[in-house]
Order: structure tokens, then C-alpha cells, then sequence
């Protein structure tokens, strides 16, 4: 299988491996800072990645200031992609991300090609956790779907998975398809988390259960399913604070339906091929304040790097990685980039996204996004430069189910030697 | 139902169902296939350790050990003629206490007299050689390069397709309710879907061949379903071992095995649990917690939070554990083949030929001419070269559509799934022939794609009509704002 014996199909400065709402926005930040060919690569028919089954609104607050639904957002990229000469392939499945020199994949109109880059984007997103991998005791019938593959049912095929629902999970799609089935008349039994806190956006939560009178159980979980064909019966159980199910507490909740909201995972199987190390609290690569991962020339941005709430946050992270990938591959900048910042994750955070800074090359400024381990009220987000605190933000709540940002500027670690890191830290207020 | 006589009705579509009726399809009879389920491998079959056992643990002289060595001698032939997966990866009994060394030489011995080729004992050194991964505790093993994995969905729609291409007829979704003796010693073979009329009727039923038995004969058999349940690790975890580990049976108890699966899984596994319910494939969260506890006795560090999936399979076992083949005395022209618990994938073809043997001899049956012994395989996308899979795009564009990202199953090879006799008719149908939905997403992102194929590749079938598995496992249940708490809206 060697990548050279593939026809190479053409050259590209930047190469964007998904074209969903990280990869779009990349590829038009890599072409408005100066690479001219750019490339985005899709395996499905179309653009818009998950967006297209996302037909709820709330998109865009953010970037746009108002509120669209997924496709809308989706459509906005899509019509500034086509303003500018950049070169889209649709159904075309990455195989191969070959550091130094370009990417292989397959499609039905080139076959298996190659083609060369200076810089690659990585951009693929995540998938659903399974009900596999948090080993669900009982029968395997029909009737159990992750609240993705629903929604894909409802929205795109036009089909109900089922009638009366329970959801595991409280992630904000659990919440949403919650609200969505019970608008195309099912019954939405309750939502199950097996945490003492939702997952999922307190504006979810308000919008999609408490508006429907749908419960939210927290401390629970699923512990068995019934059903030969379809799905028949579930047993919830309450957890004890070391998340096992308490014996006595089984509750079982006839329905034909059980949707998993349970996790998002990034999809690195090509990062991994590729060399990429993994940050095994994200899942995604290891980046710096460049989005660059450990393989020169190789970005990440958006779900693949680290699961998002808001996509109007990965379009931002997207276009700041399609910059530098752009600068990267026209030359632009030394590989000198002097010392390296390591940033930690301290007291209360689960960890950052970068993981480094570079603070001679860095620009001014650089959001450092993370996630708490616990929710916290009246605190502090601070990160420190060994005892000096370089930044700091007062937040009323944090919780683990809302991303959080600090920003950090350049000259506030010019003094940094390489030796101490920064550390990100919830503190008392 | 003005249905032929058959020369011989085969009750039942697993593999041993689907080798004897390959090898009867070498003879001049007209066969038929019943199945109660809507596909074939859809018992004890589909959910077991997908082991080719080498033939060292039967007792020696035992129905069992003869044809499990037989059996395991067939497949590397058998897997070029009907190119199904098959990797003669050899397997490992690991011995973790100095006193169980002499259980360990017995083994050897045992395995020799059963006629297993190639057998040795290896001391710790080469053992963590071999499997870097074994357990501290490990000091010796049994080494049998004949041992192998194969995979058993593959394996039994091979033997099926190729039977069905030399004339075998295959029903499935029909459910054997009785058997009588006819008049001019045929027998009458009631079903789900009438009469059936055969001079010779092979029971293959799995763990519901007592039941079959019985329709027939007053001689009691028991079968009881012995329930194996397993943890599947994602490929990312498939280097763990190299070889299938076993452990060596002592007082501290049987232990699990722990294997490379040939889609480059981990599979550790099985319990052993006799239960009531023939049905009863349910995991059980002691049973994984035990599948889990038991692993570690051979092998280190197995990576569990990789776990893609449980499942659990019925072996059909027989108190006697010895295979029941042969021409039941009371009931002549009725053939059992039943008690067929591990190592029956591995002694199927044997157990295949040594039933088509007693069926050719009841009926005084001589082979035919023409015989096609070979069946094209699925492509596999995984593993062939990137220059290979170009050229199949180059014929066919739908081998470029990925439709399984996890497992790099195109849509070219889904529609041939479909197309072939007998087809895949439900998503697991298509899962069980090309591999779709086996991977790390377990099916999230490609079912709704798999759904829409087969919808467009079986007959009369509409999205709402679409099955996980049989009659009754339909994925959706109706049309957004159709049929819902009351009336219909207007569209």
C-alpha cells in the first residue's frame, strides 16, 4: 500500500480533511489569508457535516447575532465557499493523511487518488459513544438508537424511531430530540444522567424538558434492556456517588425506545494513522496556539479536536486554524518559533485547548477554551504563570456542560522562560 | 401446497445446516433449507468465539475430537474454495501455577492422541516472546500453530450462497411445528407455512433440536441452552494478543479466552451459564463483570474502556457433551445432528461431510456432475491494496461511497449483500455478509444509509418496512405526524 503508487490527482496548498461547519469555515479563512488553492474534501453528498440534520434554531447567536437553524448556518459557509475559488470534492472518503506530503482517499469518480499539500486541516468532527461502551446489560432489540442516528431518522428520512422514549443522557442532542419527538407526538418518557448535573445547555434543558414537562432524572441510569424484536421494557436505577447502581432502587419503564445521549467522542482514527498525538482527556490532538498538532503541518479544529457546544465557537476556532495552516503552507513565518509555554490543566479543569503557546510567535491575544471537572458556583477562571496571575474571569456558575474561555496575551508571558507552565485553574472568588 | 417431495429437507441454517447442505448439493437429491429466523446464521452460530479449535481439548476418541481435528484440517482449503475470512493464527493455553504444569503435559498428550499436529509446550521466555501482553503469573503454555479465527457470519453464508448456486432451495421465516411418518415412508413436515414432504429430514435446529428430536422419536434428548456472553474491543485494541489465549482449565475455574477477531477486534469471552430460556441472549452485568474478572488470569492490561460492544450466544448443549449424529433407530430417514456445542464451527465441515455421508447411504444417493465448489467473497476494503480498490472503483463507482466508515464497507459491496441468494434482507443481514455496523460507531452514522439500499435493492420494501433483524424488529415506526396519538395530519 504505498501512497506513491496512487495516481496524484492534483497540488494544493491546504487541504481540509471534512467539510462540516469546521471545515468550511477553515477553508475560507485558509483562502482569505493567502493560500490560493485550497481544498475541501466531503464524504458526504453534500456540505454542512451534521448541521443538515440540525433543523432546530439557536445557531449563530454568537457569530451572527441572530438565531438560525443548522442548515441556514450551514448555508451562509457554504455561499461564502462558492465567492471564493476553492475546490470542493463530495463523496470522497479520506483513507490516508501522509505527513510531509499529501492525503489519500477514494471517491466514485477518481478512485483511489492522492493528492499533494503543504498543509492539511483536520476537521472531521466525532461520533456518537455507542450503547456498546457503556455495556448496557440485557437483549439487543430495534428500538435502540443514539440520539444522532434519531434525529437523522426524524429529519432527514422523515420517520419516527418509536413512540414512547426514554433517553439516556442529558448531552444537549438528548435534549433536543427530547423535545423534537415529542413534537412529532411521541412520548418522551423521561431523560435519564447518570451525573448529578445535566450535560447539556441550561437554555436546552428550559427550552426542551421543562417547557414539555419532560423530567429530568439525575443520578440515574439504564441497567437493562428488554425485548426480543423491538425494544419492550427498560430498568432505570438511581447511582450512588461513585456512579454504581444502587441495589433496590430499579425502576422498570415499559417502552419501545431508547435513545443514548451519552458522549461525544472525536473521530482521530486518521489523526492517529497520521503520528498525531492524542490528548487522552479530549480525545483530540495535542495543539498549540497555532492549532497545529504534534505533526508539522498538520491542524486540527472544531469537534475533532475537542467536542463543542456552540458551533459558532468551532467556526471560530476553524478560521483561526485555517490561518495558520494558510501562513504554514505559503511560507510565511519561521519553524523558529523560540520558546514553548506548556499549559496545564490545574485545580478544577479537565483540561485546555491549546495545550502550548509559543509566546514570541503567538498572536496578541489567545482564547485558551476548557472544561471544569465539577459544577462551581461564584468562582474564579485564573491561569498563572508560576505564583503571578496572568489572567482571570469572575463567573457566577460554571459547569462541566458549558465550555470555558480565558484569554491570554502575548506579552504577559514575554518573561515566560519555557521551564514553567501555565496553569489554568477554578478558584475561589 | 403442491410442493415437490423433497430427497431431503435440512431443518435449521446454521453452519452446520448450511455444511451439510453443501455437501448434499454435491449429490443428485433435491434439497431444502427451512429456517425459522429470516436469515441464516441466526443462532448459536452467529454469537460464539468464532475459534477453528485445534482438537486438543475433546476427550480422545470421542465423536468430538475426531471430527473437530477433521474439521479443522478442511478449512484452509475450504476457505480458498468459498473465500471467507479465516486466519490460522494458533492459540495458546496458558498455565499461570508451577502445580498445574502436569494438567498443562496432559493436555499436550491428549491433543497428540487426538492426531493435532504440531503441538508443543513453551516455557515463560518464549511465551512473552510470543505474546508480550500474558500475564505475570504465566510460566508455561501450549502452543497449537493449527489453531484459528475465522468469521462465522462469513463462513455460513459462503457455505449457503455456494449450496444455493448448486441447487440447494432455502426458506427462511418458516418454523418446523411436527413431524409424521407418511404412508410410503416419506415424512410429513408441518411448518409455519404448510406441509413439506421429504424422504430424508436432517435435524440441525441448534438449541431447539431436542424439540425437532422429539416431533420424531420417542428416545429423549435434552438440549440446554448454555449462555456465553462477550465483550468486543474496538480494533484500536486488536494487537493486545496475537494468538488465541486460553486458559488452562483448573480448580480455580475454566477462565475466558482472549483472541484477535479476523476484522482486528479483541473478543474476550465466553461465560458459561446453563439457563431455561432458549431466547435468552441477554448480557448480564455479573456476567461481563465476570467475562472481565476472568480475563485477567491469562492476559494484562486488556483495554476494556475500548469495549464497542457485549453480546452473548446459546451454545446448544447436550449433558452427554458428545455430538449426537446419526440415524435415529426409531425413526428411520430421520437424521440427527444436534448437541453441536463448541468445537462444532470448528468441526462443521467434517460434521458437514460425515451427515451428507449418512444421507447419501439412507437414499443410495451418487454424486452429480457439475458441481461448483468455489464462491466469489466480499472485497474487503480493509485489506486489500489501495491499487486493487481503485480498480474495483473503476468498475463499479459504488465501491468509491463509503457507507461504513468504521469499517471501509462501500456501497457496492451492500447492494451485493442483497443480491445474493440467499440476501441480506435487514440491516443486520447486511452486517453479518460485508461487516457494516461493526465498528467503533456500532452503526450510528451509516444505518439510515443502509436502510435507504436496502430499500431500494429488496422488493416491496419501504423505510418503514426496514428490520434490525426478523419480523417484529422494524427501526422505524412510522411517518413523522403519521398515525401518532390519533388521526393523521394532512401532508
Amino acid at each position: 500500500m504505498r501512497p506513491e503508487a496512487i495516481s496524484r490527482l492534483a497540488d494544493y496548498d491546504v487541504a481540509v480533511v471534512g467539510g462540516g461547519s469546521a471545515g468550511l469555515s477553515a477553508a475560507i479563512a485558509a483562502y482569505d489569508a493567502g493560500a490560493t488553492r485550497v481544498l475541501v474534501l466531503e464524504r458526504d453528498v453534500r456540505l454542512g457535516g451534521i448541521l443538515n440534520q440540525c433543523i432546530h434554531n439557536g445557531f449563530g447567536l454568537h457569530r451572527f447575532g441572530e438565531e438560525l437553524t443548522g442548515p441556514e448556518y450551514a448555508a451562509r459557509y457554504e455561499r461564502a465557499l462558492g465567492e471564493r475559488p476553492i475546490d470542493v470534492m463530495t463523496q470522497t472518503t479520506v483513507l490516508r493523511v501522509v505527513p510531509g506530503q499529501g492525503i489519500v482517499a477514494v471517491s466514485p469518480e477518481h478512485g483511489v487518488f492522492r493528492i499533494c499539500c503543504k498543509a492539511v486541516v483536520l476537521a472531521m468532527g466525532c461520533r456518537e459513544r455507542p450503547r456498546g461502551a457503556l455495556d448496557i446489560p440485557g437483549t439487543r432489540p430495534a428500538g435502540v438508537f443514539t440520539a444522532g442516528t434519531a434525529q437523522h431518522l426524524v429529519n432527514v428520512e422523515g420517520v419516527l424511531p418509536g413512540r414512547e422514549v426514554v433517553i439516556l443522557g442529558s448531552g444537549d442532542i438528548g435534549l433536543i430530540m427530547a423535545r423534537r419527538l415529542t413534537l412529532e407526538g411521541a412520548h418522551v418518557r423521561c431523560v435519564a444522567e447518570l451525573m448529578p448535573y445535566s450535560g447539556g445547555l441550561k437554555r436546552n434543558i428550559v427550552q426542551c424538558l421543562d417547557d414539555f414537562g419532560i423530567p429530568l432524572l439525575l443520578s440515574h441510569t439504564v441497567v437493562g434492556v428488554e425485548g426480543q424484536g423491538r425494544v419492550s421494557a427498560i430498568t432505570l436505577a438511581k447511582v450512588d456517588d461513585r456512579l454504581r447502581p444502587i441495589p433496590g432502587t430499579e425502576e422498570r419503564i415499559p417502552c419501545d425506545t431508547l435513545l443514548l445521549s451519552v458522549g461525544l467522542l472525536p473521530e482521530n482514527e486518521l489523526s492517529r494513522e497520521a503520528g498525531v498525538r492524542i490528548n487522552p482527556a479530549t480525545r483530540g490532538a495535542y495543539v498549540d496556539d497555532s492549532l497545529m498538532t504534534s505533526v508539522p503541518g498538520v491542524f486540527a479544529c472544531g469537534n475533532v479536536l475537542h467536542v463543542h457546544d456552540l458551533v459558532d465557537f468551532v467556526s471560530e476556532e476553524a478560521a483561526h486554524a485555517g490561518e495558520c495552516a494558510a501562513r504554514y503552507a505559503m511560507g510565511d513565518g519561521s519553524t523558529d518559533t523560540g520558546v514553548a509555554v506548556t499549559v496545564v490543566a490545574g485545580d478544577g479543569v479537565r483540561y485546555t485547548v491549546p495545550s502550548s503557546l509559543h509566546p514570541r510567535t503567538m498572536p496578541e491575544a489567545v482564547t485558551l477554551r476548557f472544561r471544569v471537572t465539577g459544577v462551581r458556583e461564584h468562582c474564579r477562571l485564573s491561569a498563572y504563570l508560576g505564583n503571578e496571575r496572568v489572567s482571570t474571569r469572575r463567573r457566577d456558575i460554571v459547569v462541566p456542560g458549558e465550555m470555558q474561555e480565558l484569554k491570554v496575551r502575548a506579552e504577559q508571558l514575554a518573561s515566560a522562560g519555557g521551564d514553567e507552565p501555565l496553569t489554568v485553574v477554578v478558584e475561589g472568588a | 401446497m403442491g410442493d415437490p417431495t423433497w430427497d431431503v429437507v435440512v431443518v435449521g441454517a446454521g453452519v452446520c445446516g448450511c455444511a451439510i447442505a453443501r455437501e448434499l448439493s454435491r449429490l443428485q437429491a433435491s434439497v431444502l433449507v427451512v429456517e425459522a429466523r429470516e436469515d441464516v446464521c441466526c443462532g448459536t452460530s452467529k454469537a460464539n468465539s468464532a475459534i477453528v479449535h485445534a482438537g486438543f481439548d475433546a476427550p480422545t476418541g470421542s465423536l468430538m475430537a475426531r471430527l473437530n481435528v477433521e474439521g479443522a484440517s478442511l478449512f484452509p482449503q475450504l476457505s480458498r474454495d468459498l473465500d471467507f475470512a479465516y486466519e490460522r493464527i494458533g492459540s495458546l493455553v496458558v498455565c499461570t501455577r508451577e502445580e498445574d504444569l502436569p494438567a498443562l503435559r496432559a493436555l499436550l498428550e491428549r491433543g497428540r492422541a487426538n492426531g493435532v499436529p504440531e503441538l508443543s509446550i513453551v516455557g515463560r521466555d518464549d511465551l512473552v516472546r510470543m505474546e508480550p501482553n500474558v500475564s505475570d503469573a504465566a510460566v508455561a503454555a501450549l502452543w497449537a500453530p493449527t489453531g484459528g479465527i475465522c468469521d462465522p457470519f462469513d463462513l455460513t453464508c459462503a457455505l449457503a450462497e455456494n449450496a444455493a448456486a448448486n441447487g440447494v432451495s432455502f426458506s427462511l421465516n418458516e418454523r418446523v411445528t411436527g413431524l409424521h411418518r407418511l404412508p410410503d415412508d416419506t415424512w410429513g413436515v408441518s411448518t409455519t407455512r404448510g406441509t413439506r414432504v421429504a424422504r430424508v429430514v436432517v435435524n440441525a435446529a441448534g438449541v431447539h433440536a431436542d424439540e425437532v428430536h422429539g416431533m420424531a422419536s420417542i428416545q429423549p434428548m435434552k438440549i440446554v441452552p448454555r449462555r456465553g456472553q462477550y465483550e468486543l474491543l474496538d480494533t484500536t485494541a486488536g494487537n493486545h494478543v496475537r494468538h488465541t489465549v486460553f486458559a488452562l482449565p483448573t480448580k480455580m475455574g475454566k477462565g475466558v479466552l482472549v483472541t484477535p477477531t479476523v476484522h482486528g477486534n479483541l473478543l474476550v469471552g465466553p461465560t458459561a451459564e446453563d439457563i431455561e430460556d432458549k431466547d435468552g441472549t441477554q448480557t448480564t452485568a455479573e456476567g461481563l463483570a465476570r467475562v472481565r474478572e476472568a480475563s485477567m488470569l491469562t492476559v494484562r492490561d486488556i483495554p476494556f474502556r475500548e469495549t464497542i460492544t457485549s453480546f452473548s450466544g446459546l451454545r446448544a448443549h447436550r449433558p452427554e457433551h458428545e455430538f449426537a449424529i446419526g440415524e435415529v433407530p426409531d425413526a428411520p430417514g430421520f437424521v440427527d445432528c444436534a448437541g453441536i456445542e463448541s468445537p462444532g464451527l470448528s468441526a462443521s465441515p467434517a460434521i458437514g461431510r460425515m451427515v451428507a455421508g449418512i444421507v447419501r447411504d439412507i437414499l443410495g444417493l451418487s454424486e452429480r456432475e457439475g458441481f461448483v465448489a468455489t464462491r466469489r467473497g466480499f472485497p474487503r476494503l480493509d485489506r486489500i491494496s489501495l491499487e486493487d480498490w481503485d480498480e474495483l472503483v473503476r468498475k463499479d463507482p459504488a465501491y468509491g461511497r463509503v457507507v461504513c466508515r468504521c469499517c471501509r464497507v462501500s456501497e457496492a459491496q451492500i447492494r451485493d449483500a442483497c443480491r445474493r441468494v440467499p440476501g441480506a434482507r435487514s440491516v443486520d443481514g447486511v452486517k453479518r455478509r460485508v461487516g457494516a455496523t461493526m465498528g467503533r460507531c456500532q452503526g450510528g452514522f451509516c444505518t439510515p444509509r443502509i436502510m435507504q439500499i436496502l430499500c431500494e435493492e429488496v422488493p416491496d420494501l419501504d423505510l418503514l418496512g426496514v428490520c434490525k433483524s426478523g419480523p417484529g424488529s422494524e427501526l422505524a415506526v412510522a411517518r413523522d405526524k403519521d398515525g401518532i396519538g390519533g388521526e393523521a395530519h394532512e401532508a
